[in-house]
């Protein structure tokens, strides 16, 4: 079945079994983004210590892809630098915008090369990008746009 | 409207041959299963063929110029407007207004009302301000709620609504408090397009004729499915849409009581909608011509026209009794799915052909019906899935969105029995 193309099993298991779910104090900025489309929506924290990523908490409302995905960014990001973390970001970003034509680099994005099927469903895409956009703007807002590097979107 | 009723002579699979689009098959080798008619229908070979007759024979500006081909353009666009009226039960041709969709034969009413501030006395009627009252419903599509916002907006009145009840219903226990003396108008959604609901239009009507207040019926999802006579609604207005009906994208209707277009003030500025026209000021055509600003969807009201001529020949009673029938087997086959939840009436009692549900997994959890759309549509089965444009129906009922069947006369029990099976699909694969 195609299906499993989008439906990988670590992609299954990170909706079964989400990481950092909940919201958590302390942060330094909350957002609220949501996909008028479909109506799924993410209320996300972040907690920037230093120039690291502290701590993402989110709660979201969606299907597979968005919620998996939300729990394999804050994986993800959580540790790393601010700048590494928005590194990463714009490599998920290419990676979804490819329409299945990129081959993702496994060793940057680890678990997030399994959403590579999903580049390919047009429809899907802001699904897998919901909560990415959401850590993106929370941190830019923790940081102060002055302080978070520069890059086109 | 006088067609014979019954299953035995409506012959669906004689009716399936008349829409090319059925025969596809998607996804390699599924054949495909539309259940995704309450967001567009499919179109006959009739209503294509009409459109492409047009061009290719008689295309031509209507209402001006004096050659035989601006003459046979404009003869076939307001036939259209004459097959359309007879269609609802107009009775006047003349109370059909072409518009681009039902949307902006919504908006066409709501503006034209906050227009009134600055019309004459004629318009009186249509005027809002502070204090006044516009009443809506709960279950409306955002293209009933979103104009009548606006319209609060610009003129300081305050919107109000009916309620629903937990099966899907119009709340009417406070009907007399949610409509009062205030209001100026009061629109409403026939056939609701997520919870499948018919509501009670007389007694909305009722209460709305008793305390002075207009009425106009979003007709977008009852027009296409069930025999529509104005008269006998006695609505003011009815707003509705080609492309739900088997016509093409790109056209909608405004019918309007003649009294009341005759003195509602024009919405859109331009051609056509003209009397009179120097630097200083114009004075306006009469109906329907005042609200029909600018060059026509002409090819779009021919293809009406024959989507109507199509619709008619089928007969509308023996439309609605086959997609009533398909309605309640899906209900029914519904109920045998385990996880799922019907949003809206579950009985097939004043109630159209579209079906909303939520789905729970073997593990109790909910499949996102975003989930569900997906693996139904690599089965080759096409449903809606997200709020439906009415979301506020989504919060009412505690649910991010739903899935949407939805059935038109060219629906199938085997289609229901595919996605019944696609949904044993769903469960296995989220179950795991």
């Amino acid at each position: 079945m195609k299906l499993d193309s989008m439906y990988q099993e670590i992609i299954l298991d990170h909706y079964r079994h989400p990481q950092n779910r909940g919201l958590r104090e302390p942060f330094d900025a909350e957002v609220h983004h949501v996909n008028p489309t479909c109506g799924d929506e993410v209320t996300l924290r972040v907690r920037v210590e230093g120039d690291t990523i502290a701590d993402v908490s989110y709660q979201s409302e969606g299907c597979s892809i968005s919620q998996a995905s939300a729990s394999v960014m804050s994986g993800l990001v959580v540790g790393r630098t601010v700048e590494a973390a928005l590194g990463l970001e714009r490599e998920f970003l290419e990676l979804m915008q490819s329409r299945g034509t990129t081959e993702p680099d496994e060793e940057v994005l680890e678990d997030a090369v399994a959403f590579a099927g999903v580049s390919k469903y047009p429809a899907r895409v802001k699904c897998a990008l919901l909560s990415w956009m959401a850590w993106k703007d929370a941190t830019v807002q923790a940081v102060g746009p002055a302080a978070a590097p520069a890059e086109e979107s | 409207m006088t067609a014979p009723t019954g299953r035995a002579l409506y012959d669906v699979e004689r009716v399936r041959k008349d829409f090319p689009i059925l025969s596809r098959v998607v996804h390699d080798d599924r054949p495909l299963v539309y259940l995704d008619s309450a967001a567009t229908s499919q179109k006959p070979r009739a209503v294509l063929d009409a459109e492409r007759d047009y061009y290719e024979l008689h295309n031509a500006n209507v209402h001006r110029g004096l050659h035989v081909l601006a003459e046979e353009a404009t003869a076939l666009y307001e036939d259209a407007r004459t097959k359309v009226a007879t269609f609802v039960g107009a009775p006047d041709r003349e109370e059909i207004v072409f518009t681009k969709n039902s949307s902006e034969a919504i908006n066409l009413v709501a503006y034209a009302m906050s227009n009134a501030a600055t019309a004459g006395p004629e318009a009186e009627r249509f005027r809002v301000g502070p204090g006044d009252e516009i009443v809506v419903t709960e279950m409306e599509h955002h293209s009933n709620l979103v104009p009548w916002q606006m319209l609060c907006q610009r003129t300081g009145a305050t919107l109000r609504w009916l309620g629903l009840t937990d099966d899907g219903r119009l709340d009417l226990g406070n009907l007399d408090e949610i409509i009062t003396p205030r209001a100026k108008i009061v629109a409403f959604v026939h056939q609701s397009n997520i919870l499948g609901t018919v509501n009670p239009v007389a007694a909305v009507v009722a209460r709305a004729r008793a305390v002075g207040a207009l009425t106009l019926l979003d007709g977008s999802q009852s027009v296409p499915h069930l025999p529509i006579d104005v008269t006998g609604l006695g609505v003011d207005f009815l707003a509705f849409t080609g492309h739900k009906m088997c016509g093409p994208t790109g056209i909608g209707v405004l019918w309007g009581r003649g009294d009341l277009l005759a003195v509602m003030p024009p919405f859109l500025g331009g051609g056509e909608m003209i009397e009179l026209v120097t630097m200083e000021e114009t004075t306006y055509a009469a109906p329907p011509h005042r609200f029909e600003a600018g060059t026509p969807m002409i090819a779009q009201a021919v293809g009406l026209g024959a989507a109507v001529d199509y619709l008619t020949e089928l007969g509308m009673d023996a439309v609605a009794a086959h997609e009533h029938e398909i309605t309640a087997y899906a209900l029914e086959r519904l109920a045998t799915v385990p996880g799922v939840r019907i949003i809206g009436p579950p009985t097939d009692v004043d109630r159209g052909g579209a079906v909303s549900f939520a789905l729970e997994g073997p593990d109790g959890r909910s499949i996102h019906p975003h989930d569900v759309g997906q693996v139904l549509d690599e089965l080759g089965i096409a449903v809606r899935v997200g709020h439906h444009c009415a979301r506020p129906v989504c919060l009412r009922y505690n649910v991010p969105a739903t899935t949407r069947a939805s059935f038109h006369l060219y629906s199938t029990r085997g289609e229901v029995d595919a996605l019944v099976e696609g949904l044993g699909q769903v469960r296995r694969f989220f179950g795991a």
